[in-house]
């Protein structure tokens, strides 16, 4: 049963550490913007991360963001994705 | 053979592959190319016509525009599945835990239940703790939830004395690594205005000697709060399990309870893991479920023998949690989400569909597969997909 308890401090922490949690991080507003020119597309085109997700929390992203997330792949290494923070 | 003269030495076919493909092809398999090369004498010529070999072979291996890849994942998926309904062990008995496996498992997952119905969590240990039995023993007495219930004989109520009799199971209470002191200070933490002592005839007795007189309907009552009164353990955490896998002890625990689970010093907070989906979501968030949920479905599918690429299982992954939460496949989840009202009609609930939309004048573009088949013209996949149109206002 999913306990209820705040995720603070020390234990977002140890969120980051975990092996299934991917590298995220925020992009500066002239890198956002140079992506989405890339990728052709709008903003809420791109895979969503809600503002309460714990990750986005302990990185401290907002609203508006978009977080570059690495992930490693069984199938390419390492591949590079992007998500648009929404909020909720 | 002798090298010949003008052969390229690692580190310059390292530098030009990676200068010509790091672009183009995924990290890993630019250097097993690297890795492979390094094992002939090359000239830049020959170099050269293997790289334009690769990028030949790359290019023919990739998903063109307009591939149907989901129509694809769909069928490499559901080919399989439907052998799987036939062989009848759905559940794997791993000593005392059941597992559910196979198509039921499948369907839970693809489903998003909020919880499944048999939760599991893997507990790895610190390395420095994990060689250990006695330690791991230890620590699994410590995170199995312990309730007066599991530790007691039997429960009898004196009117005389308006008291409650507990009599506990000196066995239970070593294999729980509880003694009688522990059940007592638990117990005299939720049952208010009584006196709680051990009993002076019997050491495993407590005698609880409540100030007011019992009221006999509230008998159930009282002796529920008692017998479910928490005395150690994590809530959620139902029996622990240790297991030996390799050099190391792992707790195998019945239910899921990440985050009392991760303020445990002992515990590996890297490793941990639960078969709980909605759970990784909203304590490790929606990239580690999707991770999760793809370690899952390949799990259930390889251990029924079937052989499904991971490409399939990743897309399936990424509709799911597009949305930053995990949304199950189906009318309340992706499908319902899809924009075209004349899809989601031919998907589940037909008629409600159609009166929804119109009611509210939804407008159709027809730019999906079901849509278009459903208006009898040409669907938009491969050569179909492309669309011309006339700007007037265009300059030479």
């Amino acid at each position: 049963m999913p306990s209820r308890k705040k995720i603070t401090g020390d234990l977002s922490q140890k969120i980051l550490e975990h092996e299934l949690v991917p590298k995220h991080e925020v992009l500066s507003i002239e890198e956002g913007m140079r992506i989405l020119k890339e990728y052709g597309v709008k903003p809420e085109q791109l895979p969503w991360l809600r503002a309460s997700d714990p990750v986005a929390k302990a990185i401290g992203a907002k609203p508006g963001d978009i977080v570059r997330i690495i992930r490693k792949s069984p199938t390419g290494g390492e591949i590079v994705v992007y998500r648009y923070v929404v909020p909720g | 053979m002798s090298s010949g003269n003008g052969s390229l030495n690692p580190s310059t076919i390292d530098r030009i592959v990676e200068e010509r493909l790091s672009d183009r092809l995924p990290k890993n398999i630019v250097e097993e190319i690297k890795q492979a090369l390094k094992r002939f004498q090359l000239t830049e010529e020959s170099l050269e016509k293997i790289i334009n070999e690769v990028e030949r072979e790359a290019q023919a291996n990739m998903v063109e525009p307009g591939e149907p890849v989901g129509v694809v994942a769909a069928q490499s998926i559901g080919e399989p599945s439907t052998q799987m309904t036939l062989r009848t062990f759905h559940y794997a008995g791993v000593r005392e835990l059941n597992v559910t496996l196979g198509l039921p498992r499948l369907i839970e997952l693809v489903d998003a239940k909020k919880v499944p119905s048999t939760p599991l969590t893997y507990v790895y240990l610190k390395p420095e703790y994990s060689k250990d039995r006695e330690m791991a023993v230890k620590i699994a007495q410590r995170i199995e939830l312990t309730k007066v219930v599991n530790v007691t004989l039997r429960i009898d109520i004196d009117f005389l004395s308006n008291a409650m009799v507990l009599t506990l199971d000196a066995d239970m209470l070593k294999d729980k690594g509880v003694d009688v002191d522990d059940v007592i200070k638990a117990l005299q933490k939720s049952i208010k205005k009584a006196k709680i002592t051990q009993s002076s005839e019997n050491p495993y007795q407590i005698v609880i000697e409540f100030e007011e007189a019992i009221d006999p309907t509230q008998v159930e009552k009282i002796r529920e709060k008692i017998l479910q009164t928490r005395i150690k353990g994590v809530k959620g955490i139902n029996k622990v399990i240790i297991q030996r896998r390799g050099d190391e002890y792992v707790l195998v625990c019945e239910g899921s309870n990440l985050v009392e689970l991760l303020q445990f010093e002992e515990i590996d907070h890297r490793r941990i893991r639960t078969n709980n989906i909605k759970e990784i979501e909203a304590v490790l968030g929606i990239e580690a479920a999707r991770a999760a949920l793809i370690e899952e479905i390949l799990n259930v599918l390889e251990e029924q023998g079937l052989d499904v690429d991971i490409r399939h299982v990743m897309l399936v992954a990424d509709m799911m949690t597009r949305t930053g939460t995990v949304k199950a496949i189906g009318r309340h989840g992706v499908v319902g989400m899809k924009s075209s009202p004349l899809a989601r009609a031919a998907f589940e609930v037909t008629v409600k569909n159609l009166v929804d939309a119109a009611v509210r004048g939804e407008v159709d573009e027809l730019l999906g597969v079901a849509e278009n088949v459903i208006v009898g013209s040409y669907i938009p996949v491969g050569t179909a997909k492309t669309r011309v149109v006339y700007n007037p206002y265009m300059k030479e």
